[in-house]
Order: structure tokens, then C-alpha cells, then sequence
């Protein structure tokens, strides 16, 4: 157990200073400094590929900085180790949990370092593991015990369970990483407090999070990241969300966007009281238009993607229609809505867009092969001529049309994934998380890709967690929050605030 | 015991009844004691096969395995006149060695456990067939071998069998759901890339599941033989590592790893020889027992899953049927 001193300590538990790591091609982080008090709570924000995950990575000892040093409790780590950041005192809960959800609550906490009876038989003193999580997550306030199946736990229980692991583990600083992102309200502020005690306690906390109200609420201070440069800091008193947003976002745009050309014209799909098996009491209520682009905002797991999958046909709508050009469709499954030209670009380009091991050739051909087979047989010959026609007008990057779309980079992997669907003549385009890891420059050519399609007729739906995307690209801004389209932007309303308050439920202040 | 343990209990007991009633010599005291024999001969390796499921894998050997170290041990003690205790040891070293093969294959050269084993079931099938170039592996007549008779023999009426498979049982329950080996298992058989960011060595915590299934494998090997009291090594234990994936499988092992249990693994051996058993009591030609094994797997692994998807689609639809919870929508 850590000695609770009350926060007035002489040394800083964590001295960052100069450190600096470049990956080819990109400067992940220069010259970065910071400290950290025992029981300070510090938020982290930046945008994505700001250098919050290398600074992570540098803390957990997975990478090495290329200069600098990592001082932990006053000594200097040179080449720090998962193991060495462990014994430390740095714990870290991660985004995706690694929970065993076979096993109970205490068997997760204790994993890899079970208590035992001793004697002949050396088994696990369960009774003992159990006895010693217990007043951990009475601590922590957690409503379970010990013996709960972390099967039956809500995320936000599953992630007290990492804490508590943590806290066993005697740690000194605990690195929440985007903790809240799919929490749902009620149980973030339960978080909010489970930080507030750690604090208590003299651990310190690094809080990483997109969402500015909960950073406000918890930091004492509040780190800035912009493009792997520590671009400012913000003490309790500072903290404004306007201040904060200025600092992540406040540098020259890279990417143009370009405007519509016409009006927005007639409805092209119309989705009405749509319910999805995530959110079967709520219903869903959207129309794209001809000509433009539609974002969908949201938090993670306010119900985007799930509707995108129902729209589709990928999985089971529970209520609701779809109409196409004023004529219901039928989408009992992807091959309904493929037939119809309801395309959909998935958020996992690796798992769902492609085929890893196919050549480019064939991933563009695969949804519609009958189109290039001849007899039953795969005509190759036709394969390559869509392919190379596919590759000038989208500019996929790569030594031929049959290189194996697994050795792309993720912007032109994206770029097939697309080709694939315009050799088919799409009627509607949804695009879910279109520019996740894509570097700026392959993004720009899909926003123009995608404005291309909005101004030839075909209405894009572009679910998208980049603030910057979704109010540069988007003609109308739809957000999301627990299962409802809680809000709708038109242009001369978008604004980051607004979104976000959208996001969090929360109706939009009539401007006076 | 958890809830589908006792519906496999309950199959088994209903299953049971229906026999009885059909042909009483179902619970005569000869048909018992022979049931039981083959419960406690196929327990052994089928708990043997739950220790490699449950970390993800699978032994496909395990019939090969017993027909090479069955006609092994046979040919030692009746043709090369070993000591029918040397004779054991040997092959149950030698198994335990064939095991550490297979997990050092496997985690080491990252092996897929089904080629491994698929490669284990022909390799020793073929060694087992030319050891004895065909020919069948048998005691001289009239020979004596004091003490190997313990392996036959019965104690208050119930084979020795079903006694040492009680004990190995009651281990294997320690071990896998006591120890910290245990633990290790079912951790690895859910998230083996977690597992190893927790500490686990897991490549020694696979590997020693096929060690410990080998040598279970091993000992039934012994059984068996000493059972068939000849060896053909053609057809003896053909199809049974079948018989021990199936009777995981429907003790509520998944193949994907980290489900299982032995209590559940038990009752799965149990109802598959009660279903053998009344292949031949109810006078349905032995040719079908197979189509009938196959059968109440099927179903029965099909109702179990089917049930769980229709309860959780049925609260969803339910749930959709009641009018919007949401605030309308605010179009601007």
C-alpha cells in the first residue's frame, strides 16, 4: 500500500525532460518535458497523432525515446522496460481491456502473480485473493465482489477491475487512457470520483481523454500535444474548454475542403424510426440528400456504427424503413443493399474492407466477379483493365494492379476499398471512420473523392470521431448520443462546442 | 456444477430411464460393471483432450497414440519378456516424451496444434501397423503375469477402471480448477496474447497440456490393451480421439479455448457409452452407432446454442416493440 501522504511532497514522481522520438518520416514527439507530483491529476490532450500514444508508449517502456530522459522517483531509467515501468509504479488501463472474461474479478486482478496455499498441493489461496481485492473495490466504491464473473460487469466496472489491479500492484501513477470514450454518462462521473480518490490517496493520475467537461472536472492541470510539441499547459484555473480547443486545434489547416457545387437536392435515402439491436427502445430518423455530404458525429458507442451496419443490411433492423429514391428496400443482408447500391466503407479497412492477401485487382472485382467472369470462369484480363482504370482515377500508389493490397499503406488500402465500390455505381455511399490512420495527405484525396461523389448525385454518410473531419468535410452535421440523433448542424452553426454538446446529450443554447 | 451440467445429467438420467424401461438388463449388474469399465477407460483420455481444448488446441492423436503404445506394451511383456512394470514405465515415458513433442511444435515452431496432431495420428498409426508388420499383438497362450491382472480386475464389483479414473478426475479437478497452472489455462485459452502481457509464460503452460495429455493418454493405453488383451494394430482405438472431442464438446468445452470443465467433460464420456450401450440394448443394428452419436451431439449442442441466440434476439424484439424512449429529433 502506498504511504498516503496528502499531496505536499518534496519530489516529483515522474521528470520527462527533452525527450524526443522520431519514427521515419514523422517526429512523434521533440523535445518534451514534464513533470509529475505524487497525487497530481494531469489530463493529456491532443489530437490523433499528436504523440499522446508515444508518450505512452515511452512511459509504459514499449518503445525507446531516440533522446531524452525518463526519470521515475528520482532515478534516471536509460532504456526503460514494460517489466522496469511496471516495478516503478506505473500502472496503465488501456482503451481495449484485457480482461480474461472467463475468469472472476479476483482471479483477473491477481493474474500472473497468484497468492497460494503453500504446502504439497500449492493451490490458489482464492480465499486469500479474495480477502485482498475487497477492500480495493470497496475503495474504489464498486458495487460487485470479488467473486462477480467479469463476464456480467458493465465497461465502466470492467475498468475498476484494471484499477483495482493497479492499485494491488502498488502503483505510484496510473495511466487512464481514453477511459470515458465508451462509458456511458452515469458512469463516467462514477470514474470522475474513482479519480478523485486515487488522488486522495497521493497517486498520481495521467488522464487522456477527448472530452474536454470530464478533463475540466478532473485535472489539475491539463498538457497540450499538438503534432508531437507540448504546445501548452493549463493550471485548474485556466482550464476553459474554449482555451483548450483553441490549443489543439490552433494551427494551420492542412487539408482544404472543398465546397459544394450545387444545392442540396431531393432525398435520395430515407430512413425512418430505425432500431438497431444496441438500442432497440430508440428510434432513428435520417434522409440523405443528393449532393451532399452528411456527418454523422457521436461519441464512441452513441450507435453510428450500428446504424450504419443496419442501413447496410449487415445486421437486423428491429423496426423502422429505408427507402431508396422513394421505393422501400429490402436489407436482410449486405447482398440486398450491394444490389441496390447501398455501399458501405467499414471502420475496420483490415478485417472488413479487404482481403489482405489479394492483389488489388482482385479485392475490386470480388463484390461483383459475375461482372468479370466469362462462362463461370474469372476472366483476369477484365479484372486488370477495371483495376487499372480504378488505379488512375483514384491514385492508388503501387507498383502494379496484382501487388497484394496487404503490403499498401492504409490510404491506398483505403483507396481500393473505394474503387471497389465505384466500378459499381453507387447510389449512396456510407463511409464509417474514413480517414482513421491515414496520413494528411492520402486523407485530402478521399475528402475530394468524396466530395466528387456528393457533386455526380451519390449522398455520402460519413461517420466520423475527427472534429476537424466532420466540420470540414460535412455539409450537414447529424450527432449522436445513446442510440438518438440528438441534433442536427447546418453549416452556419458548425462549431466544435456544438457538436460536443450534442454529443453529450445536452440540447444546444439558442444563440441570443 | 453449473446449469449444463445438470441438463447433461438430467439427458443422461432421462436416456438412461427410457433404456431401462425398454430393456431392463440396462442396470443388471454385468451391463453396469461393463459400462462402467468403458466410462472409466474412455474418462482417461477424454479428460486427457479437455486439458489441450481448453487452451485452444486440439490432439487428434490420441487413437493413433493408444494403438502404438498399447501393441508396445503388449509385444514387450508377452514377446521381449519385460517386466510387466518396466514394460509400463517405458510407455509411459515414451507418451509423455510424444507429448512434450507435440507442445514444443507447437509453441516453440508455432505449429498449428490440428496439423501437429493430424500428423501424430497418421505417423503413429503407420509406426504401430509396421512394428508389428500388420500382425496382430498378443499374450503366448497360457502365459502368466502376476499382478497385470490388476488392470482387468474389479474391486467390490466395479472395475479397477472406474477407480483409477475417479482419482485421476478428482486431480485433474484440482489442477484445473485449483491451481494456478489451472488458471493459467483457461486464461490462455481465452486471450493468449493478455496472458502473456500478464506474465504467463505460455509457452511451458501449452506445452505441459500436451505433456499431461499424452501421458493420460498413455495410461488408457495400458487399459485398453490389457482390455483387448490382444492389439490389432490396424483398428484398435480408431476414431476414439473423436469420441474424446465429443464428449468435451458436449461437457461445454468450446474449441476456441478458455470454456470447460472436468466435471462437465465426465458427464460427456458418460452419456456418450450410455448411448453406445443402448445401440445395443434396444436391437438397433451396431452399424448405426455412430449415425446415433452423431445425431444427439448435433442436436444437442445445436439447442443449446440455438436456445441462448433466441432468448437474447426475443428481448430485443421486445424491447423494439415498445414505443420510442428517444426525445424527437431536432430537425433544423
Amino acid at each position: 500500500m502506498p504511504d498516503g501522504g496528502g499531496g505536499q511532497v518534496l519530489r516529483p514522481f515522474l521528470r520527462l525532460s527533452g525527450v524526443r522520438k522520431t519514427y521515419p518520416g514523422v517526429v512523434a514527439l521533440s523535445g518534451f518535458d514534464m513533470t509529475v507530483a505524487p497525487g497530481e491529476v494531469i489530463g493529456i490532450v491532443g489530437e490523433n497523432g499528436a504523440g499522446k500514444s508515444t508518450l505512452m508508449k515511452i512511459l509504459g517502456g514499449v518503445t525507446k525515446p531516440d533522446s531524452g530522459t525518463v526519470e521515475i522517483d528520482g532515478v534516471a531509467y536509460d532504456g526503460l522496460t514494460v517489466g522496469g515501468s511496471m516495478k516503478a509504479g506505473i500502472a496503465f488501463v488501456h482503451q481495449e481491456l484485457n480482461l480474461f472474461d472467463n475468469l472472476d474479478v479476483a482471479a483477473n486482478v491477481f493474474i500472473g502473480r497468484e497468492p497460494r496455499t503453500g504446502g504439497i498441493l500449492n493451490l490458489v489461496d482464492e480465499k486469500k485473493m479474495r480477502a485482498d481485492v475487497a477492500p480495493y473495490l470497496k475503495r474504489l466504491g464498486a458495487s460487485f465482489t470479488p467473486d462477480t464473473p467479469v463476464s456480467k460487469l458493465s465497461l465502466a466496472q470492467q475498468q475498476m477491475v484494471e484499477i483495482a489491479k493497479a492499485l494491488t500492484m502498488n502503483a505510484r501513477l496510473v495511466i487512464l487512457d481514453e477511459p470515458t470514450s465508451s462509458l456511458p454518462l452515469s458512469e463516467t462521473e462514477k470514474l470522475l470520483e474513482v479519480i478523485a480518490s486515487l488522488k486522495a490517496e497521493g497517486i498520481a493520475v495521467l488522464f487522456i481523454s477527448h472530452r474536454l467537461a470530464e478533463i475540466e472536472a478532473a485535472c489539475d492541470r491539463v498538457v497540450v500535444l499538438r503534432d508531437g510539441v507540448l504546445v501548452g499547459t493549463l493550471d485548474k484555473a485556466e482550464i476553459s474548454h474554449d482555451r483548450l480547443v483553441k490549443l489543439m486545434i490552433g494551427r494551420d489547416l492542412k487539408v482544404a475542403y472543398a465546397a459544394p457545387k450545387g444545392a442540396r437536392g431531393n432525398p435520395v435515402l430515407v430512413a425512418s424510426g430505425i432500431r438497431t439491436a444496441a438500442y432497440p427502445t430508440h428510434d432513428v430518423d435520417l434522409s440523405l440528400h443528393s449532393g451532399e455530404i452528411l456527418g454523422l458525429a457521436g461519441l464512441v458507442g452513441s450507435g453510428r456504427t450500428e446504424l450504419a451496419r443496419v442501413l447496410f443490411g449487415i445486421d437486423e433492423r428491429f423496426a423502422g424503413s429505408v427507402t431508396l429514391d422513394g421505393a422501400p428496400v429490402r436489407l436482410r443482408s449486405a447482398t440486398d443493399a450491394v444490389e441496390k447500391g447501398i455501399f458501405l466503407v467499414p471502420e475496420d479497412r483490415k478485417g472488413a474492407g479487404i482481403l489482405l492477401d489479394l492483389s488489388i485487382a482482385e479485392n475490386i472485382s470480388l463484390p461483383n466477379l459475375d461482372a468479370y467472369a466469362a462462362g463461370g470462369l474469372v476472366a483476369p484480363a477484365r479484372e486488370r483493365t477495371q483495376a487499372e482504370q480504378s488505379r488512375r482515377e483514384l491514385g492508388i500508389k503501387a507498383p502494379s494492379v496484382l501487388t497484394r493490397t496487404g503490403s499498401l499503406s492504409g490510404g491506398n488500402q483505403q483507396k481500393v476499398v473505394l474503387a471497389k465500390w465505384l466500378a459499381m455505381k453507387p447510389k449512396v455511399l456510407i463511409f464509417d471512420e474514413p480517414t482513421r490512420g491515414i496520413d494528411v495527405g492520402a486523407k485530402a484525396e478521399i475528402y475530394r473523392l468524396m466530395r466528387g461523389l456528393a457533386d455526380a448525385g451519390v449522398p455520402v454518410l460519413m461517420i466520423s470521431s475527427d472534429m476537424e473531419e466532420v466540420i470540414g468535410v460535412s455539409d450537414r452535421i447529424a450527432v449522436m448520443h445513446e442510440g438518438r440523433i440528438s441534433g442536427f448542424l447546418e453549416r452556419a452553426d458548425f462549431t466544435e462546442e456544438n457538436v460536443l454538446t450534442l454529443a453529450i446529450g445536452k440540447q444546444l443554447r439558442k444563440a441570443g | 456444477m453449473n446449469k449444463k451440467d445438470l441438463g447433461l445429467l438430467v439427458l443422461i438420467i432421462v436416456v438412461g430411464l427410457v433404456v431401462y424401461l425398454r430393456n431392463p438388463a440396462f442396470l443388471g449388474p454385468q451391463n453396469l460393471a461393463n459400462t462402467a469399465n468403458l466410462i472409466g477407460l474412455f474418462g482417461l483420455f477424454s479428460i486427457a483432450q479437455g486439458f489441450v481444448i481448453i487452451t485452444g488446441g486440439i490432439d487428434l492423436s490420441a487413437g493413433s497414440m493408444i494403438a502404438l503404445l498399447g501393441t508396445l506394451f503388449v509385444d514387450l511383456v508377452g514377446n521381449k519378456g519385460v517386466p510387466w512394470p518396466i514394460a509400463f514405465i517405458i510407455v509411459m515415458v515414451l507418451g509423455l516424451a510424444l507429448g512434450l513433442v507435440h507442445g514444443l511444435l507447437i509453441t516453440k515452431l508455432k505449429m498449428q496444434p490440428f496439423v501437429v496432431t493430424l500428423c501424430g495420428l497418421l505417423i503413429y498409426r503407420g509406426v504401430a501397423r509396421g512394428y508389428t508388420a500388420d500382425a496382430t499383438a498378443g499374450f503366448p497362450f497360457g502365459s502368466e503375469y502376476p499382478g497385470l491382472d490388476f488392470f482387468v480386475a474389479r474391486i467390490g464389483g466395479i472395475p479397477v477402471s472406474v477407480y483409477v479414473l475417479a482419482v485421476v478426475a478428482i486431480i485433474a479437478w484440482f489442477t484445473l480448477h485449483r491451481s494456478v497452472f489451472g488458471r493459467y489455462l483457461y486464461a490462455i485459452g481465452k486471450n493468449e496474447e493478455a496472458a502473456r502481457f500478464s506474465g504467463i509464460r505460455t509457452g511451458a503452460v501449452i506445452t505441459s497440456a500436451y505433456v499431461i495429455a499424452a501421458g493420460l493418454t498413455a495410461l488408457a493405453a495400458v487399459f485398453f490393451a490389457m482390455y483387448t488383451r490382444s492389439v490389432q494394430p490396424s483398428s484398435q482405438g480408431n476414431f476414439y480421439e473423436l469420441y474424446a472431442i465429443a464428449a468435451a464438446v458436449l461437457g461445454g468445452f468450446s474449441l476456441r479455448g478458455g470454456e470447460g470443465s472436468i466435471v462437465g467433460v465426465i458427464l460427456g464420456t458418460i452419456l456418450l457409452q450410455e448411448l453406445q450401450n443402448l445401440v445395443n440394448l434396444l436391437g438397433i443394428p451396431s452399424s448405426l452407432n455412430f449415425a446415433v452419436m452423431g445425431g444427439v451431439i448435433l442436436i444437442g449442442v445445436l439447442v443449446d446454442q440455438q436456445w441462448n441466440a433466441f432468448r437474447a434476439r426475443r428481448r430485443i424484439v421486445e424491447a423494439a416493440r415498445a414505443p420510442s424512449s428517444g426525445v424527437a429529433a431536432e430537425t433544423s
